[in-house]
């Protein structure tokens, strides 16, 4: 028997979908978790096992690939059902795995009376087998599998409350946008096969330095496409729009597919494919630009939601931007680093605010909070070191991958996009802390023991009435007392938040050991040194390092300061620069700008052209060609009257003029 | 020839099945739908030995039977079979069973009548698959149409005899041309050789000049492109789907519409070659117009068999394009686009069919919230519907990648623009879908559904393990049609060859331009 | 002896009353009349040639259309009589039932 078994990781939730679905009826709600999770676990089990071998071999040799069958064969193309486990796929396996199986078991409690609790395990089940193909694939085609599949489950579980409007018309906003990244992302993938005659990785960057010209205007192309894909998938701009309405789903779904992995999988996408991105330049400048101005945008918007998720997703959506601009500056190291940390800090958060959630009966709205450090230790304390962790504090593990990437930013001469990614950490530092302020700290502003009418507590589009068969909600009670969740949600914060804390020290480098980092050996044979990576003295290192401390603490300042001390001042602000505060609380008008100028002309014009050009003009046609054969038939029959007399007077007629024919002649 | 006339016994098995069913009691519903089912599943058995007896490494017809017809102008009954007519009359067979299975309930009215008719209109299609003499292959493209005109305007809905003459007298239109187009073929072909044929193989011969050959291509194409239906002769589509009865819907839709495309790839092409070269890019415009088109009209229907009538378009699209492009890959993309959407437009057909026998009306706005009532039929509606939108791992994807594949080898524009119905399809299957699985029940009277019966489920079970079959271990089939394709595609480009050099004593330059040359280091987009 | 342009004549005057008669008459039996009306015209034209031509081959025909005109008598007497039965008219401007 073949000991690594790679195909196994996907294939064991795939079974436990496949499980669900045919027996889950009968296993009642202890086995659907038991059965979940076990896999998961048993998945992230056998990926230790598989990243121990690996890491056993000499780095060179790092590297397995396991081809279960050839998927399809075309002529002189063929794509396999293959799988890869080398150190980058390791990292993003054992995160995928680890975190997902910590999100599984927080379900368990989170769910536990939603009446559909075998659905969301099936659901997220069916995540993990196409996100655990994404990052294992071989190919592009099998990646494209997997990503069009984390595509669906997130299409599925944003919707999952699908008798909710919202809901549903989020999931599909999800899926329709991340279509079209898929547009792009597939058209770069047949650049690559046209020129290269195959999608599998080691054959396409083997190939790609003699069959492009590095910079040429067709690998820009090609890996500009690519990035369009990743784009959607890691919600970028332009298309970043669906994943602050993706919160509509339940929160585990929030931290794992929204937070944790498969937003990433953009990022992964194209740290995996270094080779071609560093072909091709003026792509990577794109994709800097694009990323700075992305975590910019998002952190400003951040900075005045109410709903504790919102302000979660907009902070995603500005992390991947900087997990981009990484990618963009030639930092792929760092990029995977801060995808890596992010997964920890970014679920932990998730899942901390969904333990709010949960603790305040489903208020999401951080005005109605206030308060609940005593009333929820474990969950405050846990998303406090997360809140650190992200505001960019040593030793938290944010500090470690974003300082990384500032300073890869500086070194590499990009200073716009360094300042744009210094701006975006004060702007972090201070939106996360005003969160954690509103929740947490000063008075509660909400009432206990007094049940809130459901005018209250649905008010706000965020939660709104999923009618009778709302989840756990409505079963134990509106405005019961505000209390800690149970362990099977505690255990996982608390595990969490132990990798927010530490998960940063394997990317510890250079000014502080002697070296390079843990981290960017272990990538080494993946990404290896980077072409253009001119090393910052010491001395220049630490003083970047107090920058962005320094930034960080201002911002934390000012957030306890704003809205802990002197709350006047934040309402101050917001009068006096009213007008950014409109824009950016409506978040640019973008979701409006896009539906006037795509999805309502696309919309009217398709009418039309169903209305008036098939209708009119196509079938018109057709039926015109039938209409005038009718009219001539009209006029014929005029001469059919039906009396013989008629007929005899033709018949005469006739006679006459052969008659009169023939005496002529 | 073989020694038991296999193919014969396929094609006349269903007929004589139909006329034994329509001298049944009209009244005894039950046994004729169960006789019309066993008569429909035996076809299918029978036919299944198609699969393993296409030997997958053979590209030319096997299994070939030979007789005078009408020896005077040498019509012959001449039937054979290979990949690709073997995988298609697998087809067939198969959604006949569906189909006739899928009517148990839906069709009270003259069931006797309805299916004999249906099994009558497997042997003509049947009949249509297996022949190679052209006029056979003309009479039972005709007799084809009796049984559907029957179906649409005997069993339809409330507009059903406008659909039925609009389908007939469409369809009749482009045939007739055909048929014209054949009879020069035969002329020519009596001029050349003095004895007169209708045979394929002949007929792959024969020298055409190529401005001749333009008309010819065109009359061939004419017929096929109403049957496909192409960018702008679908209109007879959505009328006809729409009052069609769910089992005439879904045979229409699964194998009529196959008609078209494989009427191009087996006569069309190989014969007018160079008349294909000029026409391929108008064509595949026209294919990829019928893409975007299909998509967009779809979006805003009101009807959910329109919708998925509009789908068809645009699928079908996706299936002329893959042969427009002239390669291995769009040829195979074609012929898995064909094969899939026999499978999943003929399952949403069903699906369709199903809440309409329970409810009566197929308006979107009538339901809203089906998953909550009837989950087992959501289940296999999403499941239907992403395979519809070509999702990796469900059979969509394989023929919509290839397609585009294949196009993008050709012509990058064409893979670009084509690809956008990959987005628009997303947008109008998942739009449709909310606003009838999801969401509150809105309607009273959805409250009440029943979900799948027995029966029900085993229709839809073979159909959802064509769909992942096909879309995870495509290789099988790909196996079995890839030799033919790869013969009709060097025949195609041969015959361009040489009969553009015997037209002009130096090399053309367009039938170059049929090879795709291997990509130019760094030339740029082209 | 007659000279053959006087039977013609009265063959053409005969003629020309049948065929005003079959177009001016309502009565289909009288249609019925005109018609025979012509028939023999055209035997009296037959006659008139035959003897001229000092050949029998007109006569012969004449007997032909004798035969033909007697059959026809009795296949449209019948048909009038039916037609009579169910429309209970003969006159052929109340008969239209073949108007498109």
């Amino acid at each position: 028997m073949n000991l690594p078994m790679l195909w196994i990781i996907p294939a064991l939730p795939l079974a436990a979908v496949a499980l669900n679905l045919l027996f889950g009826d009968r296993l009642g709600k202890k086995g659907t978790s038991f059965l979940a999770c076990g896999a998961v676990g048993l998945a992230f089990a056998a990926a230790i096992r598989a990243v121990l071998t690996l890491a056993a071999r000499s780095p060179e040799e790092r590297q397995m690939v396991e081809t279960a069958w050839t998927w399809f064969r075309v002529g002189d193309f063929s794509a396999d059902v293959s799988f890869l486990l080398d150190p980058l796929s390791a990292i993003m396996v054992l995160v995928v795995t680890g975190v997902g199986f910590l999100i599984h078991i927080y379900s368990i409690g989170y769910m536990a009376e939603d009446p559909s609790f075998r659905r969301f395990f099936l659901y997220l089940n069916l995540f993990m087998f196409a996100m655990l193909t994404l990052v294992l694939a071989d190919n592009y085609l099998l990646m494209f599998v997997g990503w069009e599949g984390v595509g669906l489950c997130s299409y599925l579980l944003i919707g999952f409350w699908h008798e909710k409007q919202s809901a549903t018309d989020a999931g599909k906003k999800a899926f329709i946008v991340n279509r079209i990244g898929d547009f792009g992302f597939l058209l770069g993938v047949m650049f690559l096969i046209a020129w290269t005659g195959s999608v599998n990785y080691e054959r396409v960057f083997a190939a790609a330095p003699h069959l492009f010209v590095a910079g040429g205007s067709i690998i820009t192309l090609a890996t500009i496409l690519l990035f369009v894909g990743a784009t959607g998938k890691s919600a970028q701009i332009p298309l970043f729009v669906w994943l602050p309405d993706a919160m509509e789903g339940p929160t585990p779904v929030s931290a794992l597919i929204h937070a944790a992995t498969m937003v990433t999988a953009g990022v992964y996408m194209v740290v995996r494919s270094h080779v071609l991105f560093e072909m091709a330049p003026a792509t990577l400048e794109v994709v800097a630009v694009i990323g700075a101005a992305t975590a910019l945008m998002a952190a400003t918007i951040g900075l005045v939601q109410n709903d504790i998720k919102r302000v979660l997703a907009y902070s995603t959506v500005s992390q991947l931007g900087y997990m981009f601009f990484a990618c963009g500056v030639g930092a792929f190291g760092a990029g995977i680093f801060h995808v890596m940390t992010h997964a920890f800090f970014k679920a932990l958060l998730f899942l901390g605010a969904g333990s709010v959630i949960y603790g305040m009966h489903h208020e999401q709205d951080m005005r109605k909070m206030g308060g609940l450090a005593g009333k929820m230790p474990i969950t405050h304390l846990t998303m406090l070191l997360a809140t650190i962790a992200i505001a960019g504090i040593p030793p938290f593990a944010g500090f470690w991958s974003k300082d990384e990437i500032l300073a890869k930013a500086f070194a590499t001469g990009h200073y716009g996009i360094f300042a744009a990614g210094l701006l975006g950490a004060l702007m972090t530092a201070f939106y996360m802390f005003r969160l954690y302020v509103l929740t947490f700290r000063g008075k509660p502003r909400f009432e206990e023991h007094a049940a809130h009418g459901h005018a209250d507590a649905h008010g706000h589009d965020a939660h709104a009435a999923h009618g009778a068969h709302d989840d756990h909600g409505h079963d134990h009670g509106h405005g019961g007392p505000v209390k800690e969740s149970p362990w099977s949600m505690t255990v996982p914060l608390s595990i969490l938040a132990v990798l927010s804390v530490a998960g940063g020290w394997v990317g510890i480098g250079k000014p502080f050991i002697h070296g390079e980092s843990w981290m960017a050996t272990w990538l080494e044979p993946v990404l290896g040194h980077g072409p253009h990576m001119k090393h910052l003295s010491a001395p220049a290192e630490f003083a970047l390092m107090g920058l962005s401390v320094a930034v960080a603490a201002f911002g934390i300042f000012m957030a306890f300061r704003a809205y802990l001390q002197q709350p006047s001042i934040a309402t101050a602000v917001r009068e006096r620069f009213a007008g950014v505060h409109n824009a950016l609380y409506n978040k640019y008008w973008v979701d409006e700008f896009y539906g006037a100028i795509a999805v309502t002309p696309i919309h009217q014009g398709a009418m039309r052209l169903w209305r008036f050009w098939d209708e009119k003009v196509v079938d018109g046609t057709v039926n015109g060609v039938g209409y005038v054969l009718e009219g001539v038939s009209a006029l014929l029959r005029l001469f059919q009257t039906g009396y013989v007399g008629t007929y005899a007077l033709f018949i005469a007629f006739g006679v006459l003029a052969l008659f009169l024919h023939f005496l002529r002649s | 020839m073989a020694p038991i006339p296999w193919l014969s016994l396929l094609v006349f098995f269903p007929l004589v099945a139909a006329v034994l069913i329509a001298i049944m009691p009209a009244g005894a519903h039950k046994p004729i739908r169960l006789w019309a089912t066993l008569a429909a599943l035996a076809e299918f058995v029978f036919s299944i030995p198609l699969w393993w007896r296409i030997a997958p490494g053979q590209a030319g017809f096997q299994f070939e039977e030979k007789l005078d017809w009408i020896p005077a102008i040498g019509a012959q009954y001449h039937l054979g079979v290979d990949g690709v007519s073997g995988l298609l009359a697998l087809l067939t067979t198969f959604t006949t069973l569906i189909a006739v299975l899928g009517a148990w309930t839906s069709v009270e009215k003259r069931s006797r009548e309805f299916f004999a008719l249906v099994l009558a209109l497997e042997a003509g299609m049947l009949g249509t698959f297996f022949c190679l003499d052209l006029l056979l292959f003309y009479v039972f493209w005709e007799a084809m149409l009796i049984p559907m005109y029957l179906l649409i305007g005997v069993w339809g809905g409330q507009r059903r005899v406008y659909a039925a003459v609009k389908f007939f007298l469409y369809t009749m239109a482009g045939s007739v041309l055909m048929l014209v187009a054949i009879l020069s073929l035969w002329f020519m072909q009596k001029e050349m050789s003095g004895i007169p044929t209708f045979d394929l193989h002949a007929f792959y011969q024969l020298p055409i000049s190529p401005d001749r050959q333009f008309w010819l291509f065109l009359a061939f194409a004419f017929a096929f492109a109403i049957k496909v239906p192409m960018f702008p002769l679908h209109t007879w589509l959505p009328d006809a789907h729409v009052e069609a009865p769910t089992a005439g819907s879904v045979i229409l839709a699964a194998v009529l519409l196959k008609m078209g495309t494989y009427g191009f790839l087996r006569f069309a092409m190989p014969m007018f070659p160079n008349a294909l070269l000029v026409c391929a890019p108008w064509i595949a415009w026209l294919s990829i117009i019928g893409i975007v088109y299909g998509a967009l009209v779809a979006m805003v229907q009101p009807d959910l068999k329109k919708l998925v009538a509009y789908s068809s378009v645009s699928h079908m699209g996706f299936a002329m394009l893959g042969l427009m492009a002239m390669n291995a890959q769009g040829f195979a993309g074609s012929m898995m686009t064909m094969l899939n959407h026999g499978v999943s437009t003929g399952a949403l057909f069903l699906l369709v069919g199903v809440i309409y026998e329970r409810r009566h009306t197929r308006k979107i706005a009538d339901f809203g919230g089906l998953w909550k009532v009837i989950p087992v039929y959501s289940v296999i509606f999403l499941v239907v519907m992403l395979s519809s939108v070509g999702l990796p791992g469900t059979n969509g994807f394989i023929g919509e990648f290839l397609v585009l594949l294949g196009a993008f080898k050709h012509n990058v524009w064409w893979a670009v623009v084509a690809a956008t119905g990959v987005i628009l399809s997303a947008c109008y299957m998942l739009w449709m879908f909310q606003r009838v699985v999801f969401g509150p029940v809105t309607h009273e009277e959805n409250q009440k559904l029943t979900d799948l019966s027995f029966r029900e489920r085993l229709v839809f079970a073979p159909l959802l393990l064509l769909v992942f079959w096909m879309g995870v271990a495509p290789q099988p089939f790909l196996d079995r049609m890839q030799p033919t394709l790869d013969r009709v595609l060097q025949m195609t480009n041969d015959r361009a060859q040489v009969l553009a050099e015997m037209a002009a004593p130096q090399p053309a330059p367009v039938a170059a331009s049929l090879v795709m040359p291997a990509p130019a280091e760094q030339g740029g987009a082209r | 002896m007659i000279p053959v342009e006087w039977s013609l004549a009265l063959s053409a005057v005969l003629f020309t009353i049948g065929v005003v008669g079959v177009l001016v008459r309502r009565n289909a039996l009288v249609i019925f009349m005109s018609i025979e009306l012509m028939l023999n015209a055209a035997n009296l034209a037959f006659v008139a040639f035959a003897r001229q031509q000092n050949s029998l081959d007109g006569q012969i025909f004449v007997f032909f259309v004798m035969t033909v005109a007697a059959a026809e008598v009795a296949v449209g007497l019948a048909i009038i009589v039916n037609v009579f039965r169910l429309r209970e008219t003969v006159f052929v401007d109340e008969i239209n039932l073949l108007k498109g």
